[in-house]
């Protein structure tokens, strides 16, 4: 089975937020535009993230969705927003492949065996933003796995009585098809992966383990895969400033040994 | 050319019809058997669990439908599976065209997981089909049942054990992968199979 390569995108009113450098695209914040680039260069899946808070909102993604599903021929995952069973099955319908859930879930765990019973485990995408508490650990950039991951809820904002390896596992014997994991201590510092927490995960949970928060360099992605043992990894900025071309890390992956779909 | 997509109680339909439509060409969703008989090409479809779909297949008389078509069928996943014997899913008996029964994965070490999801190689490809294949390509999978390798393997995917994820009998096509969501490697089978 190949690592997967995963572009996100976020969503906002229907258009991608973070800008981007790609200047073939005829229209930059154009999702579906975006979404075919990165499926065409070899993307194996993509996310898009809905970012917008108001039932408008809400509406204009789930038409942005069934857009996607027209044009995009790679599976992709939607996420935000979704609080309760009857907004699932609005998103697959729409076309998605998988939805993932946040905040819901740690505010009512359930969700994740409804979603399981009535659609199928592999829909069900369990995204967890933790953080390692413990700020003596980070000489090396790569916190102590042993420190105190907190499961954050509300976009990173609000910690909960959740700890990362915990509920991973409870999430994984509630029916998650994947466990999509973002170190908060990671994001957006573009240092490589929260491996050593990721290995933990990947090692000890019986579903696939995708990566998120930190690529920074290719070498991140190859770190990930041979030593944080993830299935797949994630990532936004540095696809979308074109930062690493995605055949150019392929390429790069297949050298160091690690199994992609090229 | 008259493309029916068999519309039953399993996922996954509405992107085989997205999938259809990108190759230029406006498919019929339907459990008509009489458009379904009389289609050109007609796409067995899904994402699902075996017995709750044979029960629906029965209950609208579309499994003796579907057996005795003569046009090319292109059975997909759960599709596939419902095309041969029987599957341990369920103690369930299926359609019977290809005789070779439906197996769960075993893990055998931790990194097997089950379901199998995401992308794999399809290798030792026969048949039109295939045409324009000469080596492994990269395609999409989720399932937790395999169908062996037998007779009527035209390709053969690697995970746990080598098992069938094509086969091919008479007028009958089938791939356990997603080639609607299997990139350009999977539109191509497609239009393999549009062109037959």
């Amino acid at each position: 089975m190949a690592k997967r390569i995963i572009p996100c995108l976020d969503i906002k009113d229907g258009q991608t937020v973070k800008g981007t450098n790609f200047v073939n695209l005829r229209q930059a914040g154009d999702p579906i535009e975006l979404g075919k680039l990165y499926s065409e260069q070899g993307a194996d899946e993509l996310v898009y993230l809905d970012i917008t808070a108001s039932h408008e909102g809400r509406k204009t993604f789930t038409e942005l969705v069934k857009r996607i599903a027209q044009e995009i021929n790679i599976p992709f995952t939607v996420g935000g927003g979704i609080n309760e069973l009857s907004d699932v099955d609005r998103l697959l319908n729409a076309g998605a492949d998988k939805v993932s859930i946040n905040s819901a879930a740690l505010r009512r765990p359930e969700l994740i065996d409804e979603i399981a019973k009535n659609f199928g485990s592999q829909v069900c995408v369990v995204a967890i933003d933790a953080k390692c508490e413990d700020d003596t650990v980070h000489e090396n950039g790569d916190p102590r796995i042993d420190g105190d991951w907190v499961c954050y809820v509300n976009g990173g904002r609000v910690p909960t009585q959740y700890k990362l390896f915990d509920w991973a596992k409870e999430a994984n014997e509630r029916g998650a098809g994947e466990i999509l994991f973002t170190s908060m201590n990671h994001d957006g510092v573009k240092r490589g992966f929260a491996d050593a927490a990721l290995r933990k995960l990947a090692d000890s949970l019986t579903i696939p383990v995708i990566a998120s928060g930190g690529a920074g360099a290719k070498e991140h992605f190859r770190d990930t895969f041979l030593n944080g043992h993830s299935d797949a990894a994630l990532a936004a900025s540095v696809f979308h400033f074109g930062e690493i071309p995605i055949p150019e890390l392929k390429q790069y992956l297949q050298g160091e040994g690690v199994n992609v779909r090229l | 050319m008259n493309v029916a997509i068999v519309k039953y109680n399993a996922g996954n339909i509405g992107s085989v019809e997205n999938a259809v439509r990108r190759m230029g060409i406006e498919p019929m969703v339907t459990d008509d058997v009489e458009k379904i008989q009389s289609a050109d090409r007609v796409i067995f479809p899904g994402q699902g669990e075996a017995h709750s779909t044979m029960t629906y297949l029965k209950a609208h008389r579309l499994d003796e439908v579907i057996v005795g078509l003569k046009q090319p069928v292109l059975g997909i996943c759960i599709g596939m599976q419902l095309l041969c014997r029987h599957s341990e899913e369920q103690d369930t008996d299926c359609l019977g065209v290809f005789d070779v029964d439906v197996k769960r994965f075993i893990p055998l070490q931790h990194e097997d997981k089950v379901p199998q999801m995401g992308w794999n190689t399809i290798e030792d490809t026969k048949t039109a089909l295939f045409e324009g294949f000469d080596k492994p390509e990269f395609v999409y999978f989720i399932h937790s049942f395999y169908v062996p390798t037998c007779d009527w393997t035209i390709a053969t995917t690697n995970y746990i054990q080598p098992y069938s994820s094509a086969l091919h009998k008479d007028n009958f096509y089938a791939t356990q992968f997603h080639p609607e969501k299997s990139g350009q490697v999977g539109e191509q089978i497609l239009k393999n199979f549009i062109e037959l």
